[in-house]
């Protein structure tokens, strides 16, 4: 996959780094007992920690640390036993330290990677630079009052952690891979919610573009971009500017830009909105924090199993091609749906599981998740249930029914919530298998139509297909479809 | 019997025999309070707070439920946070500033039975040697000789000192960054400990600088000390700089007596320009130690001279972050402006004093890109080998014997135009700090003038076991008699 913006003056390429904040999961801030709930009531969660009363000291919440090495591992990275805690000092009404307390010469976790599938079922690596822990600001609302801000300080000390990729990326739809696929190993881990709509995962875009070969050329940060298409928006909309930018004789500046969703594009900071200098220094008050090699091998023994190892082994044991097996496992809810759901399927079909596996692969990626995307609802939501579906294929595989007729079945299924054995008895879909049936439908079609049986015997085979439609139509589509086939066949050469 | 001049150990004895109430010492000290408004040691009283903690403490006393330091009176410097008292910090900027919390160590007190009088003056957010930075004006050393100018007190604990000497309490808090519990102690004739960096919970303490800062009791005698300590110390959860150590029993240690024990004499110790009767008493606290039992050695600090500019940047880097926090937005003073950049110049401008300015914009400055290197970074190497200097000399000995402070209290309006000559006030207790020991400066004599002066001693860390011991010889040996010429009629 190369994406490559055509230049007047040739082709160029674009680099892409992220930075993402990720919400870490846990009841209470990274350095105070308040509560992190989403949505409450404004200034309803706040310490007097978080609110910088005088005297007030932070204190480290272990949970916060943990869930920090849990996602360092997650990304096969390096943990760094000492790390340290800094002051990000700068003025906003928002902050009401007038610091923000970040990690920043010794992060907690050091280089990792995040792999890519593709669509073609190659794979990418994209590397990661570190990982460190930090305090989120409150927020400001300036739009509840004509002449005053108001400042709701919930989100103020609520533990973020900033993942740091590599510029690895080639164009937004490295981009998007990278953000999916770092937010379902995030998932899996537990350890962010991943939820951009509700700002708890947000990404910084660095983008520069280059011509193939040359070195890297100055970059812009566009902050706080909250959804995987405004990301990729954003970075075709920055790339092409700068692109724009080069080929009239002009030049880019290092500068941070904000995305604009509305009129998707991207535009400048005002200077005073950045030009900071924020003066770290290691925060006093905390001590640096010291981990030990057996803490981080607990943690590590306590993973789950991850989209990366998940792929490789429904690959191995169901014989799914690549594609098939990233689409399953890119949440875990939706991989523990397909296994629990062949699983089902073999103990009523008693068939080999690598016989199977690819036509429940087919069953869920095409079939249910493409009522449930239509629907928008989630996996967890599903009206049909892994027992429910695996009726429906056994009575596939017993030829109670017919391939054609499951599909309807299973429409019915999620739009009732019924069990399939019923659905089938109720509406009388059983499949036709009696030979005399379908030999007298046969039959009737032949006899119906004299042209099309005298351009079977004249050579046109195709003309066989078009019989097989005309005799379902006549069954309801309750034919066996083999049968009718062979019989079909036999009669028109007759 | 005079309650006032009651020792905090003796009042402690009289109230358990009920020789008298909790209340009436609690009045007879209110009655002090409101004759000496004078010395403007106060900047909030809290008599009506004092009577009913007084009324309880009887009660308890009376069912014999007493705690360690039951009914004893004591002043708590406005820097500590007290739940629904106006706290200050000797700043504007904290203006109509009442907490809804209550600090670790002010908390420990009112557990240990304590009544808190009131609070005291200090200078500005803790910055100073003179108490003369403080908003609420300066505070008056009451050793000034009759007929004299007035003096300052030292700082930035001056009205804790002061009160703690004219008899307005039996015991005050105090906290120490650089020296502002010792020198203040020196100037006014009392004792006054610098615990352990550490040793006491830095919760809900207006924070100055935080590696540094460590609050400390103010008494007028030794064992008095090692009794406040005992109340005021102990790991605290909400403080991560807080140590995880057993607190000893330190009443228990002071008359330990130092027979045996190694004392260092640091020759960098020995300035330029110290006055002679300085350098006399220094000498003369060595030779009550030697008769005591202990044998002295010369030892050497190298990195002294290094320590007051490393402080001076270390201190204000940590003080302009600190302070960030009063812009203007929750609490205390707002100043308005068109802007929030100008609401923040408004409100800091005018909330802010000279002094704390300076400091705001010298922390400022060596935090700042391109600067960062040159001064923090290698202040903080500096600082390291300053307390290197010091965990090898007490390879070799026990203790440290060294003036306090470089002279005896000045009068108010000197050194005022020279910061750096009032910076040179703490060149003896600034090391201390850096290093995070324990150091108690303990009254020794007086000048020629009258003025007290007072001899430091310096321990090893969580050893201010044998800082108070030491302490103690001296205080036997020099015979001081801590009453001021006011009270002497």
């Amino acid at each position: 996959m190369s994406y490559v913006i055509h230049g007047k003056t040739g082709d160029w390429e674009v680099v892409i780094g992220l930075e993402i904040h990720a919400q870490i999961i846990s009841k209470s801030k990274l350095f105070s007992g308040a509560a992190t709930d989403f949505g409450s009531e404004p200034n309803s969660q706040v310490s007097i920690v978080d609110a910088a009363m005088p005297g007030m000291l932070p204190v480290i919440n272990e949970y916060c640390i943990e869930q920090a090495v849990r996602t360092g591992l997650g990304l096969k990275a390096r943990i760094n036993l000492h790390s340290v805690f800094e002051r990000k000092n700068y003025f906003y009404a928002d902050l009401p330290q007038g610091y923000q307390i970040s990690q920043y010469q010794h992060p907690v976790v050091g280089g990792g990677k995040v792999i890519l599938d593709l669509p073609d079922g190659t794979t990418r690596e994209i590397g990661i630079e570190r990982l460190h822990m930090e305090q989120d600001a409150g927020k400001s609302l300036h739009d509840q009052d004509p002449r005053r801000s108001f400042i709701d300080l919930n989100r103020s000390g609520v533990a973020l952690m900033e993942i740091v990729s590599k510029p690895d990326m080639r164009g937004p739809e490295d981009a998007g891979l990278y953000l999916k696929k770092l937010r379902s190993i995030l998932r899996y881990l537990g350890t962010c919610d991943g939820n951009m709509e509700q700002g708890s995962l947000r990404a910084d875009v660095n983008v520069s573009v280059r011509k193939p070969g040359e070195k890297l050329r100055t970059r812009t940060e566009t902050k706080n971009v909250n959804s995987v298409r405004f990301v990729m928006q954003a970075i075709e909309h920055e790339a092409q500017r700068q692109v724009d930018a080069y080929e009239s004789g002009g030049t880019v500046v290092q500068e941070t830009r904000l995305y604009d969703a509305g009129k998707g594009e991207t535009r400048p900071m005002r200077a005073k909105e950045f030009a900071h200098d924020y003066r770290y220094f290691p925060d006093p008050d905390l001590l640096p924090l010291e981990l030990t090699d057996a803490y981080v091998e607990g943690i590590r023994k306590s993973l789950p199993e991850l989209p990366d190892d998940k792929k490789l082994r429904f690959i191995g044991d169901f014989g799914l091609i690549p594609y098939n097996a990233s689409v399953l496992v890119s949440e875990k809810d939706i991989a523990d749906y397909y296994e629990k759901f062949v699983a089902e399927v073999l103990v009523r079909t008693k068939l080999p599981k690598e016989r199977i596996g690819t036509e429940c692969a087919n069953v869920v990626i095409n079939d249910l998740l493409g009522h449930l995307n239509k629907a928008g609802l989630d996996i967890a939501k599903s009206p049909v249930t892994p027992q429910m579906l695996a009726n429906l294929q056994a009575l596939k595989h017993d030829n109670t029914i017919s391939g054609r007729i499951a599909k309807d079945v299973f429409e019915i299924m999620v739009e009732t919530g019924k069990d399939p054995a019923d659905i089938v008895a109720e509406k009388g879909l059983k499949q036709i298998t009696d030979t005399g049936a379908i030999e007298a439908a046969v039959d009737k079609a032949i006899a119906a139509n004299p042209t099309q049986a005298a351009q079977y015997k004249a050579g046109n085979e195709k003309v066989a297909g078009w019989f097989v439609g005309q005799v379902m139509k006549a069954t309801q589509g309750k034919a066996n479809p083999g049968l009718v086939n062979e019989l079909l066949k036999k009669k028109l050469k007759d | 019997m005079t309650l006032t001049d009651l020792t905090l150990a003796e009042a402690r004895d009289g109230l358990t025999k009920g020789s008298f109430s909790a209340v009436e010492l609690a009045k007879a000290h209110l009655a002090a309070i409101e004759a000496a408004r004078g010395l403007n040691a106060f900047i909030t009283p809290t008599a009506e707070l004092a009577i009913a903690r007084a009324k309880a403490a009887d009660e308890r006393l009376a069912k014999k439920t007493a705690r360690p330091m039951e009914g004893i009176p004591v002043a708590v410097k406005d820097l500590f946070c007290t739940e629904g008292v106006l706290t200050t910090a000797g700043s504007h900027i904290l203006d109509g500033f009442k907490p809804t919390y209550e600090s670790t160590v002010t908390r420990k007190l009112i557990e240990a039975g304590t009544v808190m009088v009131g609070k005291t003056n200090l200078d500005e957010f803790a910055m100073g040697s003179s108490n003369i930075t403080s908003h609420y004006g300066p505070v008056k050393n009451p050793w000034a000789p009759p007929g004299d100018k007035d003096l300052v007190p030292g700082g930035s604990s001056g009205g804790s000192a002061a009160a703690v000497a004219a008899r307005l309490c039996l015991g005050a808090t105090g906290t120490d960054t650089g020296g502002s519990i010792r020198q203040p102690a020196a100037f006014c004739g009392i004792v006054g400990l610098k615990p352990t960096y550490g040793r006491c919970s830095r919760w809900g303490i207006v924070a100055f600088a935080s590696s540094l800062d460590q609050a400390g009791p103010m008494t007028r005698t030794v064992g008095d000390s090692a009794i406040m300590l005992n109340a005021m110390a102990g790991h605290d959860p909400k403080d991560s700089t807080s140590a995880p150590v057993p607190v000893p029993d330190f009443e228990a240690a002071v008359e330990r007596g130092v027979k045996g024990l190694r004392v260092g004499i640091p020759r960098e110790y020995t300035m330029d320009g110290m006055p002679a009767e300085i350098a006399d008493l220094w000498r003369q606290g060595a030779a009550w130690l030697k008769e005591a039992g202990a044998t002295t050695v010369e030892v050497s600090l190298p990195h002294t001279s290094y320590a007051l500019p490393t402080y001076y940047i270390i201190a204000p880097a940590e003080a302009s972050s600190n302070l960030a926090r009063y812009d203007g937005v929750r609490y205390g003073l707002r100043v308005p402006g068109e802007t929030l950049d100008e609401m923040y110049e408004n409100t800091r401008g005018e909330g802010f004093g000279k002094e704390v300015r300076r400091r705001v914009l010298i922390g400022t400055y060596v935090l700042s890109a391109g600067y960062y290197d040159a001064y923090y970074l290698k202040a903080q190497r500096v600082r390291t080998l300053i307390a290197r200097d010091f965990s090898q000399a007490f390879e070799k000995i026990d203790a440290l014997l060294t003036p306090t402070a470089p002279n005896a209290a000045f009068a108010i309006g000197e050194k005022m135009d020279d910061p750096v000559a009032m910076y040179l006030n703490d060149v003896f207790t600034v090391p201390v700090n850096l290093a995070g020991l324990p150091g108690i400066s303990v009254p020794a004599g007086l000048s020629a003038r009258g003025l007290p002066l007072g001899l430091q001693v310096i321990g090893r860390a969580f050893d201010e076991e044998t800082v108070f011991a030491t302490a103690r010889v001296i205080e036997k040996a020099a015979k001081f008699d801590t009453r001021p010429p006011c009270l002497k009629k």
